[in-house]
């Protein structure tokens, strides 16, 4: 610590091959997950058709006029669409917690926050973007005025990778529960607030022919926070639950 | 400096200054907290608009400071602990989420008896409202994952993480909360905007505000007081202390 100068230069080799090393260990990490979801394609299947199903409820058990149900299409897509991550964020680290492999990712000679994003990362791809593209069929279906089908898939798009980050901190601190789902959504539901406000927020703006890309933006920036932040956080939940 | 700190980390000096310190707090706690109420309910004129009825604010308006303070104290108390692994931390924090799971539960009921007659309604979708009913869901949530773990160990790391994620989430609520009902609710009423009050209005309320806060500085004390013995019990100091005064 006294010569900070030749402890920086003795370092700089070997913080470089780490560099590479955790590149790969990341690419490695992604391309594990998103063959794991390719062999058993039902598990991601599973969300989608619940959201299906939610949406499917509403005009049973409110009405079927569709002025009724455009009114509150923007919301219940929405939210159906968090209960439906909910459902997914359950098993995101179970599998590997069981199997031993998020101990063999604690003992790689990375920063568990990276490889941790690198997973969460596919979380996103296979369960938030399917969704956000699945969303606009489902809201033909709730008679959603013309105008916000675009407002609800980009809102989506952005909204699940917030939902996907900070609920992986809350599926961390599950993983090792018995009964770690039920735990799983009171911790984060209240945390999906402010995704869920812009989120309504923008279709509100886009069906009023507003300007709703400044909502998009808020999104866009709690999904920037959520980036910075909450990697660190779910590291630290899974050294939770695993060491205790 | 920092000798100090590790000083005051330690359980069994924490327990000694303690036990000084709670007996002024409670006092303290108790007089400020008398004089307020006796001035506020009895004293304090009554308001020219609600009658009578806006003297709730000498519960609700304390307790909604304390749900707040709590909160970001819970936080607080869970970083030191996560970094310094600092016990006495933790023990204070366990002892000071259900008083303030309290409070805001406190906070929320008080507004909803006092909405009944000032706005017709025990319960209006507002801001503040809302943002405090969230909160109530963020203290359940630290409170049941402490629980959840078989190891007190780990439930109190959970608890310590999920305190510092809610106090960054908190401000974000807020905002959101308050930009979401700007644009849903019609302006029928405002309640952020009170009318300025009077001296001798706003001045009980004072005082029960800083009465609330040494009541929560008595509770946590005492409370975290027995933890320690709760949780020390196998530890020789312990032991010869109830030795000592059988």
């Amino acid at each position: 610590m006294n010569t900070p100068m030749s402890g920086s230069i003795e370092a700089a080799e070997p913080v470089r091959e780490a560099g590479d090393g955790l590149g790969r260990a990341m690419a490695a990490t992604f391309r594990r997950d998103l063959t794991a979801v390719a062999r058993r394609p039902g598990d991601a299947l599973t969300p989608l058709v619940f959201f299906a199903m939610v949406i499917t409820l509403f005009p049973l058990g409110i009405s079927p006029e569709p002025e009724r149900l455009a009114l509150i299409a923007p919301g219940v897509l929405w939210v159906a669409a968090l209960l439906s991550a909910l459902l997914s964020l359950d098993g995101l680290f179970r599998g590997d917690f069981e199997d031993g492999t998020l101990e063999q990712l604690l003992l790689a000679p990375h920063p568990l926050s990276l490889l941790v994003l690198a997973k969460v990362a596919v979380h996103w791809l296979t369960t938030g973007l399917p969704l956000a593209l699945m969303a606009p069929l489902l809201g033909v279906l709730l008679a959603l005025p013309q105008g916000s089908y675009l407002a609800l898939s980009a809102t989506l798009a952005l909204g699940s990778g917030c939902i996907s980050l900070i609920g992986a901190i809350g599926a961390g601190l599950t993983v090792g529960l018995a009964r770690g789902g039920m735990l799983l959504s009171l911790l984060v539901l209240p945390l999906f607030m402010p995704v869920l406000i812009f989120g309504t927020g923008a279709m509100g703006a886009a069906l009023g022919g507003g300007e709703w890309l400044g909502h998009l933006a808020v999104i866009g920036a709690l999904l920037s926070v959520a980036l910075m932040a909450a990697p660190v956080a779910i590291a630290a939940s899974l050294r939770i639950s695993i060491h205790g | 400096m920092w000798a100090f700190f590790h000083k005051l980390g330690s359980p069994r000096w924490f327990y000694g200054i303690a036990a000084r310190l709670s007996p002024w707090c409670w006092a303290l706690a108790l007089a400020l907290i008398l004089v307020g109420s006796v001035w506020g309910l009895a004293f304090a004129p009554a308001d020219y608009q609600q009658g009578n009825s806006f003297r709730i604010i000498y519960v609700h308006v304390p307790a909604a400071f304390l749900a707040q303070s709590i909160f970001l104290a819970l936080a607080a108390s869970g970083f030191v602990f996560m970094v310094w692994k600092i016990k006495i931390a933790d023990m204070a924090a366990a002892m000071m989420a259900p008083l303030g799971a309290a409070m805001t539960a406190i906070a929320l009921l008080s507004g909803s008896v006092w909405g009944k007659p000032t706005w017709g309604t025990w319960w209006q979708w507002d801001a503040r409202l809302t943002s405090m009913l969230i909160l109530l869901f963020l203290y359940l949530g630290v409170m049941l994952i402490r629980r959840a773990f078989a190891r007190p160990q780990s439930g109190a790391k959970a608890a310590s993480v999920l305190a510092m994620v809610g106090v960054i989430n908190i401000p974000i609520i807020k905002y959101s909360v308050e930009w979401w009902n700007t644009l849903h609710q019609p302006a029928s009423f405002t309640i952020t905007e009170r009318p300025a009050m009077p001296v001798e209005m706003w001045m009980p309320l004072l005082i029960m505000v800083l009465g609330f806060y040494a009541f929560f500085a008595a509770f946590t004390l005492t409370r975290t007081r027995t933890e320690i013995l709760r949780r020390e019990g196998h530890k020789r100091w312990v032991k010869e202390l109830f030795e000592e005064r059988p």
